[in-house]
């Protein structure tokens, strides 16, 4: 499902003293099939974002469409349950929103709520929980017993199993170890591509937005800073640093690297490894001449 | 969240009311709620009225907002007065329609059950209007302190309270924050049958209570890790202070109480 | 030479009997004013350490002395003082209804007096760059600010050792910058030891020695450049390097000479720079 925001405004409390604008005239497209990195402080406007788009909230003025919805201050989305089974929600620490008693019927718990078959529940849970990294004999037990890592995969089990196209993933890594965040991470972007989902990360990480989206936007203060191709945008350091926000690593060396060596090596999205031999080869130019 | 509850929500400010010591505030909202049962004449309402108003065109905060905040109480005060009117028959018949008679003594006694209540309320809230809820914990601690004799637990009590305190607006947030991921998920909390909506509560509340327990043992371990060790030996920070003006306060009341006694039974 | 602060002696410990053991055999030691680093996958029992420090948890086999003196219940009380701790989420260790509640709390219990009290609110406060939001209530804070009201309210009752359990994990970028700045200003006017027990890299780079928890054992003691020499071995148990190291490693394998162990980005470059002026 395409996605697009116009001129969308979003205003807290309105009419009273503490009214305040989380979103101000706020415009992009997101294609369908797309990877798409949202990156800003606390209280740049993000969670406002996402909750537009499985209609938590309605716009104070503006359109944002998702797909065949619509959304506007004054008109109701008519079938607001198929919106939210179609758009599916990673909140932060989503292993908070578990409470069923067995992992199972929390999985279940939302394709329930919007009808699907008992047997196709059942089919899905089979397909996702490997995917996810939830061993089988853990299906029967109490969410509570397991550890932070794990409840958080049956939370995101529980969404998947909605079978989303649009997956919007809000920090979903936050209080991960490395290795953890790495497996997710990895996790979620096989999904992407294998069922051409729409994917929406919410991240404070410039290293995730830069390996994985192919479309980054920089919300501050509530409206859009930047957009564009993640080489365009990470190259922009003045820019960026102007709203607190880091280059990603590789970026800031080879920022470094010209300064030293007066050799301008373009970012493209190279891997550490495609860098390293570009360094090799100016080295060793460097030395035949 | 929501603007409508706000009967006694603590409006900031810096009238003498504001700064009166709590315990001054909450001795003389005892008095006056138990002196407000010896009134009996017009003039003695007059007098505990007068105490009542004036008291509020101190705070210097807006009238209407605190008509605003006695909305539901209103209706309950018209209540009582007409119930008064229709069960009540002493005295004289005043009017008679439609098979109703309605009795003199009635009317005074709706008027009277009427007044009182809207005394109590006007007064209760004005100490909730003027006082920071920890102000009040700190009142009641202080005023509670001799029972601790009678090995009564009045400083586990106040750090309960003002724990709890603390935690509110951290609680609201987390409802609001499970409400909108199982909203995500489906559950529906504002339309459908009753039973399916008290059914929605479930996905709602057991993260609600998990997550206070979590909180409730960080919050234990690291107040453990602070050196907490119970009441006994604690200095504290808050410290409560009788000033000029609560004596002036004290003084003004002793004044109506005496005025009330003067004009009772005048008529 | 520095003095001993804190001691493991083989330390063991578990739950309860019928769990596995959380630590096994541990020995290490701390010294006065000394920046040491704890990290190790989630699970590895990194933060039962830090637990066992100030006697929230009691070892099961061997012995924690704090300045020569054994942890044990009777010396809690003591042991608490000289050793202060800022948890993980920053919510849940907030006591005071404002700020300045929350940093008397530690001082309350120990029955400092007032006038003492508001002078060392004043000076830890300013110290953690929250003087002006004395007044002001938890929930109207950002996370960092929240973490840098504990890091004032452990200060204020002078202790010789912080330990920042996991104190950055729930922050974003900015608010873990802004502890980590407060941090390094606390210490230059403080005499501190710091245990930060992380798995953010760059807390892990700028202390001077670093532990290497894993299963419940300690895996390695060294300093930031040793540890990150393992590479290989660090990512088999599951924990990051710094970007620096990876690139230095897809440089070797390139060809490139590179003869120290470049930590950060300078140091990398400046042997790039050396190998460079060397062909």
């Amino acid at each position: 499902m395409d996605i697009t925001f116009k001129n969308v405004n979003y205003i807290y409390q309105q009419g009273t003293p503490f009214e305040h604008k989380a979103i101000e005239d706020l415009s992009f497209d997101i294609p369908s099939g797309s990877f798409v990195a949202i990156i800003g402080h606390t209280g740049s406007g993000k969670s406002t974002l996402i909750q537009h788009l499985n209609g938590l909230v309605r716009p104070s003025s503006g359109d944002v469409t998702i797909g065949d919805f619509h959304l506007t201050n004054d008109s109701k989305v008519k079938n607001m349950k198929e919106l939210r089974s179609r758009v599916g929600v990673v909140f932060q620490y989503p292993e908070h929103q578990l409470f069923e008693e067995t992992v199972e019927k929390d999985i279940a718990f939302g394709p329930e709520n919007f009808d699907v078959p008992k047997d196709e529940i059942q089919k899905r849970i089979r397909e996702i929980t490997p995917d996810v990294g939830i061993p089988e004999e853990l299906l029967k037990r109490s969410p509570f017993e397991l550890s932070g890592g794990q409840m958080r995969r049956v939370a995101i089990a529980g969404v998947l199993a909605i079978k989303p196209e649009v997956l919007v993933l809000d920090e979903p890594t936050a209080g991960l170890d490395p290795r953890g965040q790495k497996e997710m991470m990895n996790m979620f972007y096989d999904m992407h591509k294998r069922e051409g989902l729409t994917t929406i990360l919410v991240t404070h990480s410039m290293e995730d937005a830069v390996k994985y989206a192919d479309h980054v936007i920089i919300l501050n203060n509530g409206t859009k800073y930047m957009e564009g191709k993640p080489e365009e945008v990470f190259i922009q350091k003045k820019a960026l640093q102007k709203v607190q926000l880091e280059v990603p690593d590789i970026v800031q060396f080879l920022n470094a690297f010209e300064e030293k060596f007066g050799k301008r090596i373009p970012y493209r999205r190279q891997s550490i490894e495609e860098i390293a031999s570009e360094i090799q080869q100016f080295l060793e130019g460097a030395e035949s001449s | 969240m929501s603007n409508s509850l706000i009967i006694g929500q603590y409006v900031p400010g810096k009238s003498v009311i504001h700064r009166l010591d709590p315990r001054t505030k909450i001795i003389i909202i005892f008095f006056f709620v138990f002196i407000v049962f010896f009134a009996n004449s017009v003039l003695s309402y007059g007098v505990l009225t007068a105490f009542a108003l004036a008291s509020m065109f101190t705070t210097r905060i807006p009238m209407y907002y605190i008509i605003k905040g006695l909305t539901p109480v209103w209706f309950l005060i018209v209540f009582t007065f007409l119930l008064h009117l229709i069960v009540t028959k002493e005295g004289s018949v005043l009017i008679e329609f439609l098979g109703f008679k309605i009795y003199s003594g009635a009317l005074i006694q709706g008027f009277a059950i009427s007044m009182r209540f809207f005394l109590l309320i006007l007064v209760t809230s004005l100490l909730t209007l003027t006082t920071t809820p920890i102000e009040i914990t700190d009142a009641i601690e202080n005023i509670l302190h001799p029972l601790k004799k009678m090995k009564f637990p009045v400083h586990e009590l106040a750090l309960m309270m003002s724990i709890s305190l603390r935690f509110i607006p951290t609680l609201m947030q987390e409802t609001e924050k499970i409400s909108r991921a199982q909203a995500s998920r489906g559950v529906d909390f504002r339309t459908g049958p009753l039973k399916e909506r008290v059914k929605a509560v479930v996905p709602l509340l057991v993260p609600l209570f998990v997550s206070a327990f979590k909180r409730a043992e960080d919050l234990a371990m690291a107040m453990e890790a602070r050196g907490y060790q119970g009441g006994e030996g604690r200095t504290k920070l808050r410290e409560l202070k009788i000033e000029k003006r609560d004596i002036f306060i004290y003084i003004l009341f002793v004044f109506v109480v005496a005025g009330l006694f003067f004009t009772r039974n005048w008529s | 030479m520095r003095g001993k602060l804190i001691e493991f002696r083989n330390v063991s410990f578990r739950y309860t009997e019928e769990l596995p053991w959380v630590l096994k055999d541990c020995s290490f030691e701390i010294y006065e004013n000394e920046e040491v680093a704890i990290i190790g996958h989630n699970g590895s029992g990194k933060s039962t350490v830090a637990k066992l420090m100030n006697g929230l948890l009691f070892p099961e086999e061997g012995a924690i002395f704090i300045n020569g003196q054994q942890v044990t219940q009777e010396s809690i009380w003591e042991i608490r003082k000289d050793v202060g701790m800022v948890f993980q989420n920053p919510d849940n260790q907030f006591v005071g209804t404002t700020v300045q509640d929350d940093v008397a709390f530690g001082m309350e219990n120990r029955g400092i007096p007032r006038a003492e009290m508001v002078k060392r609110i004043d000076d830890t406060l300013s110290a953690v760059g929250m003087l002006d939001y004395l007044m002001t209530e938890p929930h109207k804070l950002s996370g960092g600010q929240k973490q840098r009201v504990a890091i004032a309210s452990v200060l204020a009752i002078f202790p010789q050792v912080l330990i920042l359990d996991e104190a950055t994990a729930m922050l974003d970028p900015k608010g873990r910058t802004e502890i980590m700045e407060t941090i390094t200003s606390v210490q230059e006017k403080h005499q501190l030891s710091l245990i930060t027990i992380t798995h953010d890299l760059q807390e892990v780079v700028r202390a001077e020695r670093v532990i290497v928890m894993n299963e419940g054992e300690i895996w390695d003691e060294a300093t930031p450049r040793e540890i990150f020499a393992k590479r290989a071995e660090l990512r088999k148990i599951g924990l990051d390097v710094p970007f620096i190291a990876n690139l230095s490693d897809a440089l070797l394998k390139a060809g490139v000479s590179i003869t120290n162990e470049p930590l950060n980005q300078r140091e990398l470059l400046e042997d790039l720079w050396i190998s460079h002026s060397r062909m």
